[in-house]
């Protein structure tokens, strides 16, 4: 896979296209970056100072915010709950994926194409159309098995996982076409059955591909609010969620939402970032020729 | 070499099972199936039968945060387990969330035992048989409907038919001023009309400062208001057979009223129209606005460091001075239900649980803490509930509230009309003109998306 | 959100075909084929299972409540709630009525809102992916900062928004009115007409990278020695991007394009962050406003209606969409 081959210019750059770049470029950092420092300064602000009128420079720090988001909500516990349900919707999500892109990317078999249509168009249900029917049956399966769906974890991640699959499989799918089939084939010369092929060899080499599913799995679990909202408690309650608590009869503690908001984020955001080259390189796909 | 890919297959498989165990087993809990007890026939039970059972309940959030009312709550909770055997498991559920939460619940059969409710969802609710029915066989386990104030059991259903749920926390709105700035302005009295309020309003706003503030951009808080005022103007939102009825002149006139605040009289900051997150408190508490129409505020204020002395608290004007009947009404009814499951599995423990949150006593000690007044009358004469401003506000609920409507189509009225008062204030905060036919085609089109009762 | 969709090889019959260990014996190759040929369905089953639990039968079931007459009166009982028959379609429908009127008025909010989001964000992302192709000093951290607004959740980036659109005491009026004195006086963007706008540059800060980022990976599979020969016929820089990368670039725009037409079309959580259920008018995106008609106004039928419309209109526009955009293409590509 190509990764960042840091090609230099074919030629000189005009001045037009330097002076384009650099006002550009600014004019984006500012926009992607004022939220996030309003964000970090708001978050250092006395709650009195945050209802006041908006000033660049604060002019007096406080690290309360802090400590006080802790106490308002239990913000660990469902930071705790966010972590086990994402990481588990992701992880299946992705064996899910790659088991179903193996098999549409390797195999021509009857239904395919149904197959495919009909889970990438899933993509376009409307949240709001089956969310009430989804807990209706959670509640039965619940009442007539005793597996706890509703109101618990696991019913959580299953909803998940089922919302990044649709374009796990269709993004693993284009990746696994562009590796050779020639490599699974001599896998199999030598011995191992196809999921043996799949594991020894497809998998390895679509590590990139894999990474950015992840991701963008982890990424479609960690921001939902709506599902969230019905079907959790408050012994599973998810940060998407739980950060509105910050707004209570009282008042809205916008100092603590900033600051839960970065304390929440920073990992996120970190093992993102570090994992932004693998991400590049995963959605690079199918398009090698 | 076979051997090599079935292994690899199974290795596969058993991860796989494994991993989905694994999460099973993490994720299993919070299922809480307890000893279900006798869900019995609403008789006195038998004090020994209730013991160890374990009852679910939803409370709101009342205090300053879901903590803070966790650990009130608990407090009150272990007493109860004392003297009764019976557990009660306790969730506090945010605002933003208790109304899908009890909808999902109805729609499902599975949910609380017991249930906190707004009192304006009480027709609703009501509406959806989600909820026991307090008959009086029912209210007898609980000492009785007359130990409550009656306009407290009107909010609690629709009229003609046993109350859905039985009133725990008690509020009512009244017109908080700031002193100082009264004085500062030379106004020696709080304003007993609208024509009042307003001339102080105009003498008030100066210099960055506003004679009030509103919740603009709050439906809720709007509907509130604009029922007072269509109220004393002798109209309601709904005719005897509860439909809607948001047309007449009446209807308009009291939202213009309101609305006017921002448009013609001018006397609230134009930001009012987007507030919705309790910013009027803070306005009222940081002396940017001198007046506000709030309920049972003083616990709120005091979290912004206002004072007591420093403010005063009066009935919400009327239309003109003296007014009694439907003329008088200067506060809706506010206040949280509480309601028992009808799917519920431990009627006769949810019912004694019921009867200790509304016992004389607990009623002090909860009311007293959230700032709110009790609805049993009992409990009023509590030293606790006769500070100056409390003592209005219950002045106010026994004189001079009225309930909101009790039909079931009341949370459509409030999703259609909130909406709408709160964009005729974003036209008067745009500056745009707000005439009675402005007003009146807001209303109409309200009124036309209301279902068909 | 795979980058791109090129014309994919038909697999051929299986794997292993004719390559079986087991030699010529027939029973081993009658298991074998039975294996062959049950293999695929096995590998998909966890997945079709979960389609199957989370999304297909909640979908019938919605649209079965969608024929019935599901209000507050029946919602403790919904198997008993009477047919409606196609009632709720016709009250979607009818849009010379209000309810009619009001879903209309929706989607066309919905629409403009989608489009300009989806165009400002494929435009930002191209011009950010383009001009950060040559290596510069800086252009890791730029590139890794560009990155942020995707990683962060999105409540957090949406309720930060709110704080900033704030009239009296937000960032943006202050920059406007306070500093810059564009405004004579400071304007609304949480309600009134300005909100629809305040949503859509949220909307745009939130999915600008990704679009940058599926559009990053795209460049780095045109081929070096197009921009080497454009270079020696004379081509400037502004020439070779018009003339290689964009045209280059269209199979990753295809995709980008329809992702986030979906995504944004059925955006909820934006409106509803921003301002709560009960958005202005302006701002009253399709989502939201079916949530209200089943959630709030507790008619279960009337908003899968609704919903059931909104699916047919996104399977509609997506079919045609990649009907007019893969002409020519493998009837493979998804």
């Amino acid at each position: 896979m190509s990764r960042f081959t840091d090609q230099p210019s074919p030629m000189a750059q005009p001045k037009s296209f330097l002076w384009t770049r650099r006002v550009v470029l600014t004019l984006l950092l500012a926009f992607v970056l004022v939220p996030v420092y309003v964000m970090l300064s708001s978050s250092l602000k006395s709650l009195q100072d945050v209802q006041g009128s908006f000033k660049w420079i604060p002019h007096s720090l406080t690290f309360k915010p802090y400590i006080d988001i802790w106490k308002t909500i239990p913000l660990a516990h469902y930071f705790v709950n966010s972590v086990i349900v994402c990481i588990s919707a992701t992880a299946f999500s992705v064996i899910l994926a790659i088991f179903a892109a193996y098999t549409v990317s390797r195999y021509r078999f009857l239904g395919r194409k149904v197959f495919t249509v009909t889970v990438l168009s899933t993509q376009m249900f409307p949240g709001i159309l089956f969310l009430l029917p989804l807990y209706l049956i959670f509640v039965n399966i619940g009442n007539s098995t005793g597996l706890t769906l509703n109101g618990s974890r696991l019913g959580l991640i299953i909803t998940y996982l089922t919302f990044s699959l649709p374009f796990s499989i269709w993004m693993l799918a284009g990746y696994f076409d562009s590796i050779p089939r020639d490599l699974d084939e001599a896998a199999k010369v030598d011995g191992c059955g196809p999921l043996g092929a799949l594991f020894r060899v497809v998998v390895p080499a679509a590590v990139p591909g894999i990474v950015a599913v992840s991701v963008y799995a982890f990424m479609t679990a960690w921001g939902e609010v709506l599902f969230a909202s019905v079907m959790t408690n408050e012994s599973t309650r998810t940060l998407a969620v739980g950060l509105r608590e910050y707004a209570t009869q009282n008042d809205v503690y916008w100092n603590q939402v900033m600051a839960a908001s970065i304390v929440v984020s920073l990992p996120v955001v970190a093992g993102f970032l570090l994992l932004q080259r693998y991400l590049v390189a995963g959605l690079t796909a199918g398009a090698v020729k | 070499m076979r051997s090599s890919s079935t292994s690899s297959r199974l290795l596969a498989a058993t991860a796989l099972v494994a991993a989905l165990g694994l999460t099973l087993a993490a994720c299993g809990g919070g299922s809480d199936d307890d000893s279900s007890g006798s869900s019995g026939s609403g008789k006195t039970a038998d004090a020994n039968s209730l013991k160890g059972q374990t009852i679910t309940y939803w409370a709101s959030n009342q205090g300053t945060s879901l903590d803070a009312d966790k650990k009130t709550l608990t407090t009150e909770l272990d007493k109860f387990e004392a003297s009764t055997g019976i557990k009660v498991k306790l969730e506090v559920i945010g605002w933003a969330d208790l109304l899908n939460r009890i909808l999902a619940a109805a729609t499902s059969g599975q949910g609380p035992d017991v249930l906190n409710i707004g009192n304006t969802w009480s027709a609703s609710l009501q509406a959806t048989g989600a909820l026991m029915p307090w008959d009086d066989a029912a209210f007898q386990t609980i000492g009785g409907k007359d130990r409550f104030a009656p306009a407290a059991i009107a909010s609690a259903g629709a009229a003609g038919q046993d109350p859905a749920a039985v009133p725990l926390y008690s509020m009512a709105y009244g017109l908080y001023y700031n002193k100082k700035m009264f004085a500062d302005a030379g106004i020696a009295n709080p304003p007993a009309t609208w024509d009042e309020l307003v001339a102080d309003g105009k003498k008030l706003t100066t210099g960055g400062h506003y004679g009030i503030a509103v919740e603009g951009a709050n439906g809720a808080e709007n509907i509130h208001h604009i029922f007072v005022l269509a109220k004393q103007r002798g109209a309601s939102w709904f005719d005897d057979k509860g439909a809607p009825t948001f047309t007449g002149p009446q209807q308009v006139a009291a939202v213009k009223q309101y609305v006017d605040m921002i448009a013609a009289n001018k006397i609230a900051a134009k930001g009012n129209a987007e507030y919705v997150q309790n910013q009027t408190i803070t306005d009222f508490a940081t002396g940017k606005a001198a007046m506000m129409m709030w309920q049972t505020a003083s616990a709120s204020i005091a979290s912004h460091g206002m004072k007591p002395d420093q403010y005063g608290v009066v009935p919400v004007p009327v239309q003109t001075a003296g007014a009694t009947g439907d003329a008088g009404v200067t506060s809706m009814v506010a206040g949280i239900n509480m309601a028992i499951f009808k799917d519920t599995k431990h009627k006769d423990a949810a019912e004694a649980f019921v009867k200790f949150m509304t016992s004389t006593d607990e009623q002090k000690v909860l009311n007293g803490k959230y700032g709110s007044i009790p609805p049993v009358t009992e409990a009023q004469s509590d030293p606790a509930f006769q500070t100056p401003d409390l003592k209005v506000l219950a002045e106010v609920l026994a004189k001079s509230a009225a309930p909101l409507p009790q039909v079931a189509n009341e949370s459509q009225f409030e999703n259609l009309v909130g909406p709408a008062v709160k964009s005729l204030f974003a036209d008067a905060a745009a500056g745009k003109a707000v005439t009675d036919d402005s007003v009146k085609a807001a209303l109409t089109k309200a009124q036309q998306q209301m279902p068909a009762s | 959100m795979t980058a791109t969709a090129p014309p994919r090889r038909t697999p051929e019959a299986g794997p292993s075909s004719g390559k079986s260990a087991a030699g010529g014996r027939l029973r081993p190759r009658i298991v074998e084929r039975l294996r062959q040929g049950g293999l695929p369905y096995l590998l998909l089953l966890p997945a079709i299972l979960a389609e199957l639990l989370i999304h297909i039968v909640p979908m019938f079931f919605g649209i079965l409540i969608s024929f019935k007459n599901l209000t507050l009166f029946y919602i403790h009982h919904w198997n008993s709630a009477p047919w409606a028959g196609f009632d709720n379609y016709k009250a979607a429908v009818k849009i010379h009525q209000p309810i009619g009127e009001a879903l209309l008025h929706s989607f066309w909010v919905t629409l403009c809102y989608t489009l300009l989001s989806v165009a400002l964000s494929w435009l930002l992302g191209t011009a950010a992916a383009i001009l950060l192709q040559d290596k510069f000093r800086g252009r890791g951290l730029i590139r890794t900062l560009f990155l942020v607004p995707y990683a962060l959740p999105a409540y957090a980036a949406l309720i930060t928004w709110t704080f900033m659109f704030q009239q009296d005491t937000g960032l943006v009026n202050h920059v406007l009115h306070d500093q810059l004195h564009l405004t004579s006086s400071k304007s609304f963007w949480l309600i009134g007409d300005n909100s629809f706008w305040a949503m859509v540059i949220v909307s745009v800060w939130k999915s600008w990278p990704f679009a940058f980022l599926a559009l990053m990976a795209g460049l780095q599979n045109i081929p070096r020695e197009l921009y080497e020969a454009a270079a020696m016929d004379g081509a400037g820089v502004w020439q070779q991007i018009r003339k290689i990368t964009m045209p280059s670039l269209r199979p990753v725009n295809q995709v980008i394009v329809l992702v986030l037409f979906l995504w944004t079309f059925n955006d909820f959580n934006t409106p509803f962050v921003m301002f709560g259920q009960n958005p202005p008018h302006q701002a009253d995106l399709i989502s939201i406003h079916i949530y209200q008609s089943s959630f709030i106004n507790w008619n279960f039928g009337s908003g899968s209606a609704m919903s059931v419309l909104l699916l047919l209109f996104l399977l509609v526009v997506t079919a045609v969409y990649l009907l007019v955009t893969s002409r020519g293409r493998s009837e493979n590509d998804v």
